[in-house]
């Protein structure tokens, strides 16, 4: 909210130094985002008048006027503005002027006539957007006075935020009541009389939902004038608060609520049938909004309706039917209170924010709706006439606000703040915020003022009184820290230690939105369900991912249009999985590889990577987890190279995979070689065995090579294992130094080199002994792999 | 020849013997069992007993200043060999080592990692929590019923079935207070999400969150944690401003500047010349927080605070675009690369 300062000094006296005084806002909780200048510079402008416009005689659009400056001798001002007559007052910049954007007044010749000076519309001095003709300043305004004095523009607009519970501070009345707290001075609030019904002419009102609408105050005037136009003060003082002046009607209820902070509305009586009442929306109803649109109502929805339909949605924004026009002569004033609970979150459906609704939902003070109507009559009456009826209450005091008293514990204050604040200076700080307090045992009782909706329990007191206090004037005070040592869990080992066992092998980290776009997800996990957002912020961010893959790959992609030709990315987080309906958030550590497998250098041939160098990275990453159970078994993975994807298991449970990127992917995305993905779920990954040794041999081992010939089918870990079952307790380590088809070999056959490390634990092994072992195995594999051999 | 010239000739030769080989013959030439000077000695018993004498003496004489100079001769030699090899073997060290080069952490986590170091020194853990919540962890648990004007600061993201993206990572907090006893002492690092997205938001980013609760914990134990966060985290004592704001779920309730970490206060670019950078928000528990999560607001009280990760890494690496987190360029991470 924007706020005059010079509006606010009438309401309180304000200190001199603006900065700290705008400073001492902010640290009481409200913010003053901005600081400006009501009118930006410029000197040399006074009220002039007028005495006469002559036609230019050499220029149709152009008028030869004689001002008064207050000089005693008048001044001939050429000016093109088509209000310029005689008789008004206007700002009249003086020969040496200087006005906004660097605009100098000079003696002029326009069109062959002498000019001395210029008239200024509000525009040109930088007040506003009015640029249809001079700004016509009222008869009172001395001749010759400087206009910055007149207008009183040297005035400082603060644009403070209010915070969501402070509603009773959203206006004039609302700051000065806090600026007296903080500067210790008192609030002078002018009076507000009432105005005496020169009519017997009502409006009937009927309070139909009391838990909306508990107090309802109206007035019927007849007989305004709806072209009057408002006062330059008024004008100006919405000017400074940011809103634009619209005609008398508007103006008066947008001015009072600026000021006392309830939000009015002013109906066209010709536009009503019949009586008002307050009520909820029925089913299927809908309302054309003042701003043209039409909304749908729903049964939550509080509505102002005339006798056929809704005219107004409570507190938030008035109807188009019944909305003041130009020629408007008699209209219903409106100051309502609404309950905040009607209200919040009805206009957010509608993407609707207004000032009304922002200060009705946070909470409207209830005893001030007739105030408010009597301030509106008064202005109005003097700007636009009018002939007001009764003051018209309709209510329903029980379901009114109740400021119940809170109890306010000495002890409770000391313990949340941390230190104790005597009972006097707690005592004058709630009483400064209108608080009525009274002294108990054990501290006070409290009952907040009609105005204040965030007070309801003793925390809301203790707040106050330290934001009051000052939060800066309480010290820091640290809290012992246990001297119990944390548990630290070796079973499972840390995230962080994996992504840099990523990192030192060559990748970088990744952080990609969780949220993905579905056709690309769709493309790589064609069969896995997906939770889709109701309200994305784009639909290529569309639905949550099911794998880190999505991401990686256009992460990839973006990577190489920017010219990188090698790219090893890593992710960490969740994965989201539907599975029978349940959703699951998996923790995964994911990579993608892409180009050459090492980094262009000189020492060693240049080579693309494969799946041996992911499967080395991801074989790496189970290494920190230690244990013996890991293993890769050929499968088929969705979105990957059929035949060269493998899922990872660890016992009997799939925690991941990894693998090519499947080429017709590799084509959709118009890479020139396949990226190499893996994904591995961090929970297994993560638990880990506490290490326990074993005893080591004291005799010495033996290496055994051997060169086995199998079918091209049979796999390595099928090789191993039965190697592994031949040799049993004496195999200490099983090498695989080469595999070999081609010359020398059967078609459809490999030659497998394997290195054998045997060692015994009780005895060292002499060369028979190796013999024999080496017999049975050679024997074992031919049976059970039809396995040859070459010596 | 006499011993004389035999000795002058030969220390010539040995000096300018040009490799051990020619070196090795002088000395069988000379000292051999047939050297000139060997058979110079089997004379001797040819000679009278005086003369033996002295002559003897003089080619034992000889024979020793050959032998060192063998030796000397030897060992240079020797040396050069060895510098030769040397020489021989010396290689480009400036030429770039082989194999992968190092990557790096993205600059969230390495911020996140060494706030969470932070607290775990000052005796917090770390807790995390589902991203995908219900309305009750996220929004109702934390005094945000559902018109709430505060539920306009959380641009929601929802999945049209009554769960949402977190808003924050305060429904982790929630989940530690209904299922530990107090006392709690946590962080909870995380991405959380908000429907809007410019220069300076992104719909997703990451909050590092702190709950403390315990028998008697107040306002002033928080400001005393805060000024030794922002101080050890900027590495330099830093005072902290506190300004009174409004969070449904602290009361009271707090935004923190920090004094601005790169000019100490006297204004600059960052602080845009204000001396403060706003870096977390803060506050006491709400007693209806306490409640909802099963606790006594009269028997225990607590602080929370919370902070976006992204914001301190920018301050601290000198960041100055947030979207620069979430594109993965490798030209920018790897600007985090030498830890």
């Amino acid at each position: 909210m924007k706020l005059s300062l010079a509006w606010l000094s009438e309401w309180v006296r304000l200190p001199a130094d603006v900065a700290a005084f705008a400073h001492g806002l902010t640290m009481a909780g409200f913010e003053v985002e901005g600081r400006s200048a009501a009118a930006p510079d410029f000197t040399g402008v006074v009220v002039g008048h007028i005495l006469s416009a002559e036609q230019h005689p050499q220029a149709d659009k152009l008028r030869v006027c004689m001002v008064d400056a207050g000089d005693g001798a008048a001044l001939q001002v050429v000016c093109g503005a088509a209000n310029a007559r005689a008789g008004i007052r206007v700002p009249f910049a003086r020969v040496g002027a200087q006005l906004p954007n660097a605009v100098s007044i000079g003696q002029a010749r326009l069109r062959g006539v002498d000019s001395y000076g210029m008239l200024c519309s509000a525009r040109e001095l930088g007040l506003g957007e009015g640029h249809a003709g001079l700004l016509e300043l009222p008869d009172a305004f001395v001749i010759g006075a400087d206009l910055r004095q007149a207008l009183r523009l040297d005035d400082t607009v603060l644009e403070i935020n209010f915070t969501p519970n402070r509603g009773d501070a959203l206006s004039v009345l609302g700051v000065a009541r806090e600026a007296a707290v903080l500067t210790d001075s008192t609030l002078c609030m002018p009076p507000i009389g009432a105005v005496a019904a020169l009519s017997e002419a009502r409006l009937p009102v009927q309070l139909l939902a009391t838990a909306g609408c508990a107090r309802f105050a109206g007035r019927v005037i007849r007989g305004v004038d709806s072209k009057a136009p408002t006062p330059l003060w008024m004008q100006e003082r919405l000017r400074r608060a940011g809103l634009r002046s619209l005609g008398p009607l508007v103006d008066v209820t947008n001015y009072v609520m600026l000021e006392l902070g309830q939000p009015m509305h002013a109906y066209d009586l010709r536009c009503l049938e019949g009586g008002l009442e307050v009520r909820w929306a029925r089913p299927g109803e809908a309302l054309e909004l003042l701003e043209g649109s039409t909304i749908p109502l729903a049964t939550d929805m509080l509505v102002i309706a005339d006798a056929v339909a809704p005219v107004g949605l409570a507190g938030i924004m008035g109807g188009k039917k019944s909305g003041i026009a130009d020629d408007t002569t008699d209209v219903f004033l409106e100051a309502a209170w609404f309950n905040p609970t009607a209200v919040a979150g009805r206009g957010r459906r509608f993407g609707i924010l207004t000032d009304a609704s922002q200060r009705f939902e946070r909470g409207v003070d209830p005893a001030g709706t007739v105030r408010a109507l009597e301030r509106a009559t008064a202005l109005l009456l003097g700007m636009a006439g009018g002939v007001p009826g009764p003051v018209d209450v309709q209510e329903a005091p029980s379901a009114l606000p109740l400021r119940q008293p809170i109890p306010l514990r000495a002890r409770q204050i000391e313990r949340l703040i941390g230190i104790p604040i005597p009972a006097a200076r707690v005592d004058a700080i709630l009483r400064a915020l209108g608080m009525a307090v009274e002294a108990t045992h054990d501290g006070h009782r409290v009952t907040p003022p009609s105005w204040r909706f965030d007070l309801v329990q003793e925390a809301d007191l203790i707040e106050e009184v330290a934001r009051v206090y000052g939060y800066n004037q309480i010290p820091e005070i640290d809290l012992p820290v246990p001297q119990r040592p944390a548990t630290v869990t070796e079973t499972r080992i840390p995230a962080q230690r994996f992504a840099l066992g990523l990192v030192d092998r060559g990748y970088y980290e990744a952080i990609n939105y969780t949220f993905v776009d579905p056709v690309a997800q769709r493309r790589l996990h064609p069969e896995q369900a997906a939770l889709a957002l109701a309200n994305p912020i784009a639909s290529d961010l569309g639905e949550m991912r099911v794998s880190l893959w999505t991401g990686l790959l256009k992460s990839l992609s973006e990577n190489l249009r920017r010219q990188q030709d090698r790219v090893y990315l890593f992710e960490q987080g969740a994965k989201f999985v539907l599975q029978d309906n349940e959703l699951k958030e998996i923790n995964c550590i994911a990579g993608i590889a892409y180009g050459a497998a090492q980094p262009e250098q000189w020492g060693s041939p240049k080579r693309l990577l494969d799946f041996y160098d992911v499967k080395a990275d991801v074989e790496a990453l189970l290494a920190l987890n230690g244990a013996a159970d890991w293993r890769f078994a050929a499968g088929v993975v969705s979105g990957l190279h059929p035949g060269q994807s493998a899922h990872l298991l660890r016992g009997e449970q799939w925690v991941g995979s990894l693998g090519a990127l499947h080429p017709e992917l590799t084509r959709a995305l118009d890479l020139p070689s396949a990226p190499y993905l893996f994904e591995i779920e961090l929970a297994a990954l993560a638990t880990a065995a506490v290490p326990k040794a074993s005893e080591l041999s004291r005799f010495p081992a033996v290496r055994r090579d051997l060169a086995v010939m199998v079918d091209e089918a049979l796999t390595f870990n099928q090789l191993r294992e039965s190697v592994i079952v031949g040799l049993a307790h004496l195999l200490r380590e099983i090498r695989i130094f080469d595999v070999y088809r081609g010359k020398g070999i059967e078609n459809g056959r490999k030659s497998v080199a394997l290195g054998l490390i045997l060692q015994d634990k009780n005895k060292t092994l002499t060369d028979a002994d190796v013999d024999t072992v080496m017999h049975g195995i050679r024997a074992r594999l031919e049976r059970d792999l039809q396995a040859t051999f070459r010596d | 020849m006499d011993l004389g010239s035999l000795v002058s000739s030969g220390l010539a030769e040995i000096q300018s013997a040009a490799d051990l080989i020619v070196l090795d013959q002088i000395r069988v030439r000379l000292l051999g069992k047939k050297g000139q000077v060997t058979e110079q000695l089997k004379l001797l018993g040819t000679l009278a007993p005086d003369a033996r004498r002295e002559a003897g003496a003089r080619i034992n004489e000889a024979k020793q200043s050959l032998t060192s100079a063998i030796d000397a001769r030897n060992a240079a030699l020797e040396a050069a060999l060895v510098a030769a090899a040397l020489s021989a073997g010396t290689i480009d060290v400036t030429l770039p080592g082989r194999g992968q080069h190092t990557g790096a952490l993205h600059p969230v986590t390495r911020t996140r990692l060494r706030i969470e170091e932070i607290f775990q020194r000052a005796g917090f853990t770390v807790a995390e929590g589902p991203e995908v919540e219900d309305d009750f962890h996220n929004f109702e648990a934390l005094n945000i019923p559902g018109n709430h004007p505060a539920r306009a600061m959380h641009d929601t993201f929802y999945f049209g079935d009554g769960r949402l993206l977190r808003t924050h990572t305060s429904p982790v907090q929630v989940r530690a207070m209904l299922a530990h006893a107090p006392p709690l002492r946590l962080i909870s690092p995380g991405r959380v999400y908000r429907c809007d997205s410019d220069q300076t938001h992104t719909p997703m980013f990451h909050q590092l969150e702190g709950l403390v609760i315990d028998e008697n914990v107040s306002f002033a134990n928080l400001k005393a944690i805060l000024r030794r966060f922002v101080s050890a985290f900027f590495e330099k004592p830093l005072e902290i401003r506190l300004r009174p704001s409004y969070f449904p779920f602290t009361e009271p309730s707090a935004e923190v500047d920090c004094q601005c970490a790169f000019c100490e206060g006297r204004g600059c670019r960052v602080c845009k010349q204000t001396g403060w950078l706003e870096v977390l928000g803060c506050g006491v528990v709400h007693p209806n927080v306490l409640r909802n999560c099963g606790l006594d607001p009269d028997r225990v009280s607590g602080y929370a605070f919370g902070m976006g990760i992204e914001r301190f890494s920018m301050l601290r690496y000198d960041v100055n675009d947030l979207r620069l987190y979430f594109e993965n360029d490798l030209r920018f991470l790897s600007q985090f690369g030498r830890a």
